[in-house]
């Protein structure tokens, strides 16, 4: 077979991938937000089932490979008679993925707040949840937000594995390329710095709110 | 039936350790008491039982009516009426005075927003700081987040105050304006458990003096209890004390 020249088409359907990549990282991001909130609330419940069985399954999917979780999805579902398109089964997974570690990291935050300001807010007769929502919560986001951020230049790089059920996002896409083109270095480095480009921005931007976190609080 | 406060014959044990070993205690409406004794005797025990910060293992505790002993108690209707300040303000540092203040009142109260800041200029007047309602807690000194926690405490409008060792992390040259905010709350009648190793002021404020010894009310006296110790153990304790 003949290799193709590497064209500015090629660079064009790179960067549609890159768009894929985008639209998969604020998937897992979102709702894999949305379900860590829900699940790093099981964590910090007032009663001990809870917890425990919030941290087993906490500890399962943080044990497992995120290859293995979107294998798990993508065939699983088949098995069951499902058809699931790539960006489902990738969205899915990554949202599960996403929710477990990011439970943790705000379970952590949520921690960190002095335990004294929980009781402050109790003896004030405010309840439970309103302690949270208004005391604990406003002060456990300031220290969540370095760390969150972290993870999401994590989650932006994981989006890649979802090649592999053939979603064609940033990696695929330069995969795709690099089977007719043959210049592997020019195509993955390419990739790399549409990588770079989304993740380093990510990083300075953690890196400036924790100096500023450091600096004053509030 | 007068005591607004009443304990009798309370037991608690954190794990294997007796702190409290049968302590009655019963305070009128209005009172002022002061709780002295050595570190360890169960001051801060006694007073977080009494606000149901900690549940006792035995005997009765009534605070404005409310059952505390009891386990099915409304610990929100219960804490409506009691106020709490510790030795380390606990204000919430992401919010400025005024909202420190008036996050219960409308919170809990349901106040509109115009009402809670009404109250809280109020009650930060009465703390001396109305000028101090817009400033973060970290931008007042120790003395000033002190009465901004017995401000905070005052705009719930409780009917009882349980203070306890407010003074104690403070320097000395600011534990003059938080006492003096306490006693006017005394004078105005307000009904006052009062931890405190200040021994001034129990001698010149306090109604009676509660002095607690080993999970134990060892003696109780007004403010000439200190000049004449009755038991071994308070001469001792005034002894170090002075
Ligand atoms: N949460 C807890 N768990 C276990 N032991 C506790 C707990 N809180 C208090 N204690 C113990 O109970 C005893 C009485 O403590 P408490 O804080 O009531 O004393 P105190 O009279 O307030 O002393 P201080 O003057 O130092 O504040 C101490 O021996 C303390 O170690
Ligand atoms: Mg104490």
């Amino acid at each position: 077979m003949l290799a193709q020249p590497f064209t500015l088409a090629h660079v064009g359907y790179m960067l549609n991938g890159v768009l894929w990549t985008l639209a998969l990282s604020a998937l897992a991001f979102v709702f894999g937000g949305i379900a860590g909130f829900g699940v790093m609330l099981l964590r910090i419940s007032r009663f001990r089932a809870v917890r425990i069985a919030s941290l087993v399954v906490v500890q399962i999917v943080q044990g497992i490979p995120l290859l293995v979780i979107l294998f798990a999805v993508y065939f699983g579902l088949g098995i069951f008679g499902f058809q699931v398109a790539p960006i489902i089964a990738a969205g899915v997974a990554m949202m599960i993925y996403s929710a477990a570690f990011l439970a943790e990291i705000w379970r952590g935050c949520v921690e960190a707040v002095p335990r004294t300001q929980f009781e402050a807010a109790e003896c004030l007769a405010l309840t439970r949840w309103e302690a949270l929502r208004k005391v604990i919560l406003p002060q456990a986001f300031r220290l969540a937000i370095p760390p969150t951020v972290g993870f999401m230049v994590q989650v932006v790089k994981s989006t890649s594995l979802a090649s592999v059920v053939g979603f064609v996002e940033l990696t695929r896409a330069a995969q795709i390329i690099n089977n007719s083109t043959f210049q592997s270095f020019l195509v993955f480095g390419i990739a790399g710095a549409f990588y770079f480009a989304i993740c380093w921005p990510l990083s300075a931007w953690s890196r400036t709110l924790e100096r500023k976190l450091h600096v004053g609080r509030h | 039936m007068s005591a607004v406060i009443e304990l009798k014959d309370v037991h608690k044990s954190f794990g294997q350790v007796e702190v409290l070993k049968g302590v009655s205690l019963a305070v009128e409406r209005g009172e002022a008491i002061a709780v002295i004794g050595r570190s360890g005797s169960g001051k801060s025990t006694a007073l977080r039982c009494v606000n149901r910060l900690e549940t006792i293992q035995s005997g009765e505790i009534n605070v404005c009516g409310h059952p505390v002993h009891d386990p099915k108690l409304d610990v929100r209707k219960l804490r409506l009426d009691v106020g709490i300040v510790f030795q380390s303000y606990n204000l919430f540092p992401h919010l400025t005075v005024e909202e420190n203040i008036m996050l219960a009142p409308v919170t809990v109260k349901k106040l509109r927003k115009a009402e809670a800041r009404a109250l809280a200029a109020q009650a930060l007047a009465r703390v001396g700081l109305a000028e101090k309602a817009q400033s973060y807690p970290e931008q007042l000194s120790g003395g000033q987040q002190q009465r901004v926690a017995i401000a905070r405490s005052l705009a719930m409008q409780p009917q009882v105050m349980l203070f306890d060792e407010v003074t104690s992390a403070l320097d000395p040259e600011l534990t003059g304006e938080v006492l003096r905010v306490m006693e006017d709350l005394a004078k105005g009648g307000m009904t006052m458990l009062v931890v405190t190793h200040e021994m001034g002021f129990a001698r010149k404020v306090a109604d009676r003096i509660v002095y607690m010894h080993q999970g134990r009310v060892w003696e109780v006296g007004d403010g000439s209890m200190l000049a004449n110790p009755q038991t071994p153990e308070l001469r001792a304790f005034m002894a170090h004390d002075l």
